[in-house]
């Protein structure tokens, strides 16, 4: 039995009653980190010594007025997430000796609340992709498969998660990146509403899409987490100056008489009979709780998938063009000149799936292609905002499978951008209308592979996404099946 | 099928600012051009009378106090410089 096998709630008892210190914790982390990353790789940088300097530091406060809302608690920090003098790369060459000279506004937010950062998390490169092959520095292993892949780009923190090393992780999620990684590896992923969280410090992918989250072994660990680092930020404009609440309360098990829509494209072609399958059967628990199901329709979500790498191609050829080898980051030698040390730089820096985005979306901002690519997709984003916004005014919540299939294998599709791509379709609508969503574990395939249940909310009701969630978690098992490493 | 050429892609390539060989040059041409063909499906829809959306929340001009505040110390912003001289980032020639 593992400490990380208790919620944070009772973790906190434990340390009230002394039975155990922040220390047991933090090493509790490394040890188990010592023991299977080797296997499941999913850590880039540790930091053990400030760790460790850290949770004596706060043993000191225990039982004082002013211990945070996540006293004691390990964290892992996905490694786009920009962390003060703690190396952050995004995975990539480009970055692969940037050591921050400021905290992202969570990394702020999470020293308040007095967690501890364990170390920073692998992902796909400039978080794009779907498998965490496009890491420059390592592949991360599925821990209930080491074969498969753990899903992405948030695919270290939601491997660690589930591998036991740290019971709390951060990630960002642009088009599913939290949400399919959870799914894949079994345990909690919300991508809170746009400007829910702060995005100040967060190495931008495609800033109109991108929003950071928590991800956690259960439904009520979430709701802490979003707790603590959601919020205002004056250094992010976008960030919504919308009142925090406490979403513990939400947690009441009570869903009698909510209302739930099933899209019936979210049940349809390309998702597997097993998924759909697993997702009646989630309905069912739903039902038995007392709330009402009905089959609605989304029609414009097969067009998110094109709209999404349309518009998130096109930002991230804007916002990757600071990464030129001037201030910060990788510097090509033997350049001719300047352009000649642009080109060279980026080329050696980037790997090509993030070269294929900055590409795709500079051809669709360039001249005579905007109106038919770019100004086209966001006419489309309209459309599956309004989407949701019919669906909302009748129903609480929108529910569905996270992703079409099960965890893949290691190398089946990274040849393959399209099939790659279309890992999104469940997750990306989400994104495009900007509203919250989850996805819970909900049992497992016939291989043994964790699948995961999507519930999606209105803009800024987090409560009722994890209201429903956490419902739907303790009337059933699934949470609690762990993988075997 | 919409068909990217080389030709193409190398000058989206130099307007990225990305070196790029013959060889990847015709990998990403296949590659974008499969890309761009799944992507105009958008097309079947008609989207003349819809407003694009550019952001997904209500809000517009978002202002801080006009007050000063200090900038980062030069030594830090030079921290991460691949190379810097005399205080200064240092780059290859501009003009020739």
């Amino acid at each position: 039995m593992s400490l990380f096998d208790h919620k944070l709630a009772d973790l906190q008892d434990l340390l009230h009653k002394k039975e155990i210190t922040v220390t047991d914790l933090v090493r509790e982390s490394y040890k188990r980190i010592a023991d299977v990353d080797g296997q499941v790789q999913a850590f880039l940088t540790l930091d053990e010594e400030r760790a460790l300097a850290r949770a004596e530091e706060l043993q000191k406060k225990l039982s004082s007025d002013s211990e945070g809302l996540l006293f004691g608690m390990p964290i892992g920090v996905k490694d786009n997430i920009v962390t003060k003098e703690l190396r952050t790369t995004a995975a990539s060459k480009i970055l692969g000796n940037f050591d921050p000279i400021y905290n992202a506004t969570v990394a702020d937010k999470l020293h308040a609340a007095d967690a501890i950062t364990i170390g920073k998390l692998n992902m796909d490169e400039f978080a794009m992709g779907s498998s965490t092959e496009n890491s420059h520095f390592t592949k991360t292993r599925n821990p209930w498969n080491l074969d498969a892949v753990p899903g992405g780009s948030s695919g270290g923190s939601a491997a660690a998660v589930a591998a036991g090393e740290v019971p709390f992780s951060l990630g960002s999620d642009t088009g599913g990146s939290i949400r399919q990684p959870a799914s894949f590896c079994g345990v909690v992923g919300l991508k809170p509403t746009y400007g829910r969280v702060s995005r100040f410090g967060l190495i931008a992918f495609a800033s109109s899409l991108d929003q950071i989250g928590p991800i956690t072994r259960n439904v009520e660990d979430n709701a802490y987490l979003l707790e603590a680092i959601a919020g205002l930020d004056p250094n992010d404009s976008t960030s919504a100056n919308v009142d925090v609440p406490n979403y513990r309360s939400a947690l009441t098990g009570d869903i009698k008489g909510l209302k739930v829509a099933v899209p019936k494209e979210y049940l349809g072609e390309g998702v597997s009979e097993e998924v759909r399958q697993n997702v009646r059967e989630a309905l069912k628990v739903l039902e038995g709780l007392g709330a009402t199901i009905d089959e609605v329709s989304l029609p414009h979500s097969k067009y998110g998938v094109a709209t999404y790498y349309l518009l998130s191609s096109s930002e991230a050829s804007a916002n990757l063009a600071r990464f030129d080898g001037i201030r910060y980051g990788y510097r090509a030698d033997n350049a001719e000149n300047l352009i000649d040390l642009y080109k060279k730089t980026r080329a050696e820096g980037f790997g090509d799936e993030v070269k294929r985005r900055i590409m795709l979306g500079t051809y669709a901002l360039s001249s005579g292609y905007y109106d038919a690519y770019y100004k086209k997709a966001q006419k489309v984003r309209t459309l599956i905002k309004q989407d949701f916004e019919n669906i909302f005014e009748n129903y609480d919540v929108v529910v569905g499978p996270t992703t079409p299939t099960p965890a893949f294998k290691i190398g089946e599709q990274i040849n393959d951008p399209l099939t790659m791509y279309a890992n999104d379709i469940l997750t990306i609508p989400v994104n495009l209308a900007g509203v919250p969503g989850i996805s819970v574990p909900a049992g497992l395939s016939s291989e043994g592979l964790p699948l995961g249940l999507q519930i999606i909310g209105k803009h800024f009701d987090e409560s009722t996404v994890y209201r429903v969630a956490h419902a739907f978690e303790q009337a059933t098992e699934h949470h609690k099946l762990k993988p075997e490493l | 099928m919409t068909k990217i050429t080389t030709d193409e892609v190398k000058h989206v390539a130099h307007l990225a600012r990305l070196s790029i060989t013959e060889e990847e040059a015709a990998k990403f041409a296949d590659q974008l051009g499969a890309i761009i063909t799944f992507a105009e499906q958008l097309n079947e829809l008609d989207t003349d009378h819809v407003e694009p959306t550019t952001h997904v929340l209500e809000m517009k001009n978002i202002m801080r106090e006009d007050k000063s505040v200090d900038g980062l110390p030069r030594e830090k912003v030079l921290k991460n410089a691949p190379d810097h001289q005399d205080g200064q980032v240092k780059v290859p020639t501009i003009l020739e």
